[in-house]
């Protein structure tokens, strides 16, 4: 590390790495210097002369966001020819700019606006008319007014750099400069919405967003987007229990500000007409809504009745449920309905990667590590299209740390772009495309492994070997598909593993051997579609489903309970690196509720509500930190929103290993399973239509 | 899209000039060379070099537009571009526009309707010490007066009539 610089900002002392920008010292003492075009994280642009500071010893204004620091050096920030110059900047900035701010989307949220006020560049010595263009609408999420853009090229380069898509660009000169689209009159390109959110001014406003609501009306909720495995945290713009808007603005959560369109636009399920709001029971073979007592009567006595004749039960748990839920779910199927059939879908072989790496220490990547890491592979996915925010880590990584990024994949993918090699290998074969970079890899001097479902079983454990005849620290990910994938096998949603991967003496069924068997007495599906690729065949089998939607399982279902969604809870769930994060409930859906509290009820209808114990979100989390390997975490990270890194386990697993039943469902950026199905932003983009 | 083999040659040649993966430098000469070749810059033409230099046609496109000698319209054969800025000015630039506007009978960026002539009014063309100056496309003719931009006009008309 070369000795800091020291310098003089506003009369404090300062010091700062060399090459450090005036612009981002002065943040280190809390001195806020004004910019539209600088932006954290991105190339410099030094358009909008927002930033002039006064040096001393230097003959004018100097631009903070491109100026170095030096040592000795003497910068003022507030003096009053610096206010003048941002003022008439500001003056330069409204000579074309509307000033109908009670009427703009972005009014009350706007830097612009706040740069204006903060200055009081209220008159201008404009009389000319303003340059007025059309708005433009590029597609169902994306709209652009020209003439509120101030040519900042904040969204220019979030679309270049940040997402490696290159969607857009600016054409033309001067005054009639304007932002392009790169298909003429549209865009085709991840419809991730960054370039909103990145927008300082109301140039780029949101479809499913604009003028519903101003800004200061909505309750602002942290939540985990309950898409893909990622777990960004995205900001839930609520308004009268109904979500709004999905941003993360504010950059708090791992993922910074980044979020694709399943995070920003695909919360839309929630408010789906289709979306069930009562308890439905089969009544002379016709599902008919009944009362929540009812219902929940029913299901009682029927687990109730398989119990007492020694009855085959089969439960099927979730990929989007909470941590609180899944446990939940285990130990009341484990504990009272005295079954191991308990599973879910596995996308990932977490389970032999664990295994494998028994015995070592931080060998599990968190996301932060797809950031940092000097070298980072990805095998087997297509991860801008499948797990976008890793892929957005490992651009940054490239961007910020020239890490050297390896590619083994079937087809083309766009971390090829940044590759430092890139091989080209049937699915399947990863581990020899992996195997043949061997040479360069041992030259690095740390590497994360990122790989997909087609590296499995064996294939994990030769992986891990190969890991570690490197002779350098590798880190790995084993990627899965949902928002609480990960979770449901630390919870134990799994017939051989109890929570933590400890091993269960008695296995169970799998879910296919569940469907299977023709001697099922009960199937209750919390949050899962199984019944959408294959039959039931027990045909006498009590079918209970927890379910937003009625879906095929529904549909087949005996009882169907409301179940809200992740959006509408308390809980944590666990992202795809072992990050533990909490939701918070932001709207509400009458009539649904909390999966954790259907089974609570269920389990006191049946008389078992000591058994199964409390239903309290808080009071199963403090169960799972006490009991649950890896588990636990500082609860002044949880509650304060922030993520922990769970180490489950590190010790052999014994059990079987079942490559056979993971399978990956290789949603893209437009699907996601069943919330895909019910999204409506998600089928509206043209490029989520070619699905 | 298919080339005259000069112009090919100019390609090639100017795709070597630059180090490896700098090759998006040649998209403005690639562009003027094209452009004289093809009398404008097509769509075609923006997504040819594009692909020949590795970038999108959107970036071929930003340059484009904010150049104002490269055209996406089709131009006069003779492309008359008469300066207006602060020399020419003093010396009778903007009386000799308006007399082209009105010989020619069209406006800034107009192409008279047999194509033989275009007409633009450019920022300056460096050639104040000789204002007011004249660039008929890149040939330039010096102080030039109402009476000489007729006879120009009427050479180059007759030229072509040959």
């Amino acid at each position: 590390m070369p000795d800091p610089v020291k310098l003089t900002i506003d009369g404090k002392a300062v010091e700062a790495a060399p090459g450090t920008l005036v612009i981002e010292a002065a943040k280190c003492v809390g001195i806020n210097i004004p910019s539209f075009c600088y932006y954290e994280g991105l190339s410099l642009q030094a358009a909008c002369r927002m930033c002039l500071v006064e040096v001393e010893k230097a003959p004018k204004l100097m631009a903070a966001c491109t100026l170095p620091v030096a040592e000795g050096m003497v910068v003022r920030t507030e003096t009053p020819v610096v206010a003048e110059a941002r003022k008439y900047t500001l003056e330069f900035l409204l000579t074309n700019h509307p000033l109908d701010c009670p009427v703009c989307d972005k009014g009350g949220e706007c830097e612009l606006q706040d740069m204006v006020f903060r200055y009081g560049a209220g008159e201008s010595r404009f009389v000319e008319n303003k340059i007025h263009v059309e708005e433009k609408q590029w597609s169902p999420v994306v709209f652009y007014d020209g003439p509120r853009c101030i040519l900042c090229f904040r969204c220019v380069r979030i679309c270049n750099e940040g997402m490696g898509v290159g969607a857009l660009g600016i054409v033309n000169r001067g005054a009639v400069s304007e932002i392009a689209p790169n298909h003429g009159d549209h865009l085709e390109c991840d419809e991730c919405g960054m370039c909103i959110d990145i927008c300082p001014v109301g140039a780029l406003t949101s479809g499913t967003y604009r003028y519903k609501t101003r800004p200061w009306e909505m309750e602002h909720v942290g939540a985990i987007c309950t898409h893909c495995s990622n777990g960004c945290k995205t900001t839930l713009g609520v308004r009268n229990g109904k979500i709004i808007r999905g941003n993360n603005h504010d950059r708090s959560g791992i993922n910074g500000e980044f979020l694709c369109i399943k995070g920003r636009y695909g919360f839309d399920f929630t408010s789906h007409p289709e979306r069930l709001q009562s308890p439905q029971m089969r009544v002379n073979g016709k599902l008919e809504p009944v009362s929540w007592s009812i219902a929940l009567a029913a299901v009682a006595k029927k687990f109730g009745a398989a119990l007492a004749s020694d009855g085959r039960i089969g439960v099927i748990g979730s990929t989007h449920t909470s941590n609180e839920e899944n446990h939940y779910l285990q130990k009341f199927a484990r504990g009272v309905l005295r079954t191991n059939n308990i599973d879910h879908h596995r996308s990932g072989d977490v389970v032999t990667l664990l295994d494998a790496l028994s015995g070592t220490t931080g060998s599990l990547a968190s996301t932060a590590d797809l950031y940092e890491s000097k070298a980072v592979l990805v095998a087997g996915a297509d991860l801008s299209s499948e797990q976008p925010f890793l892929a957005f880590q490992i651009r940054g990584n490239y961007r910020h740390h020239q890490a050297h990024v390896y590619v083994v994949t079937e087809n083309e993918v766009r971390e090829d772009g940044i590759a430092a090699e890139s091989v080209r290998i049937a699915r399947g074969g990863e581990l020899e495309g992996i195997r043949s970079l061997a040479e360069r890899l041992k030259t690095e001097s740390e590497l994360a492994i990122v790989f997909g479902d087609s590296v499995k079983g064996e294939a994990v454990r030769d992986l891990v070997a190969f890991g570690s005849s490197l002779g350098i620290p590798v880190k790995y990910v084993a990627l899965v598909d949902y928002s609480n994938s990960r979770g449901a096998l630390d919870m134990g949603l799994v017939p051989e593993l109890l929570p933590g991967y400890q091993p269960s003496n008695r296995p169970g069924m799998t879910i296919g051997e569940m469907l299977d068997s023709d001697s099922l007495d009960v199937l209750w599906v919390v949050g899962a579609n199984p019944l959408k690729a294959s039959a039931l065949r027990a045909a006498d089998a009590f079918v209970v489903v927890q379910e937003m939607f009625l879906t095929e399982t529904a549909q087949r279902a005996d009882v169907v309970l409301p179940a809200a969604s992740a959006y509408e809870k308390t809980g944590t769930v666990t992202n795809v690196c072992g990050e533990v994060q909490r939701l918070s409930a932001g709207p509400s859906t009458m009539g649904a509720k909390p999966d954790l509290e259907i089974i609570g009820l269920i389990a006191r209808e049946m008389g078992q509500a000591a058994a199964a114990g409390p239903w309290a979100p808080d009071k199963v989390f403090a169960e799972i930190r006490a009991t649950v390997k890896g588990y636990d975490v500082p609860m002044p990270v949880i509650s304060a929103g922030g993520a922990a890194h769970t180490t489950p386990v590190n010790g052999r697993i014994p059990v079987e290993s079942r490559p056979d039943l993971i399978h990956s469902s290789r949603d893209t950026l437009f699907t996601s399973g069943t919330l895909g199905r019910y999204s409506r932003m998600l089928g509206s983009v043209m490029e989520g239509r070619r699905r | 899209m298919t080339f005259s083999p000069q112009l090919e040659a100019k390609f090639a040649k100017l795709l070597g000039s630059y180090p490896p993966g700098r090759q998006r430098s040649a998209m403005i000469p690639m562009l003027m060379f094209a452009q004289d070749e093809i009398g404008q810059v097509t769509q075609e033409l923006v997504e040819e070099v594009a692909s020949r230099i590795g970038c999108t046609p959107l970036q071929v496109e930003e340059v484009l537009t904010y150049y104002s000698m490269l055209h996406k319209k089709p131009l006069g054969k003779y492309h008359v571009q008469i300066c207006t800025n602060i020399s020419c000015m003093l010396t009778g630039g903007t009386e000799l526009w308006e007399h082209a506007c009105g010989k020619l009978h069209i406006g800034h960026r107009e192409v008279a309707p047999d194509g033989l002539f275009s007409l633009e009014e450019v920022e300056c063309i460096g050639a104040c010490s000789w204002a007011p100056a004249v660039q008929v496309n890149y040939d330039f003719h010096h102080q030039v007066t109402p009476e000489k931009l007729d006879q120009l006009l009427a050479g180059l008309r007759s030229a072509n009539a040959v």
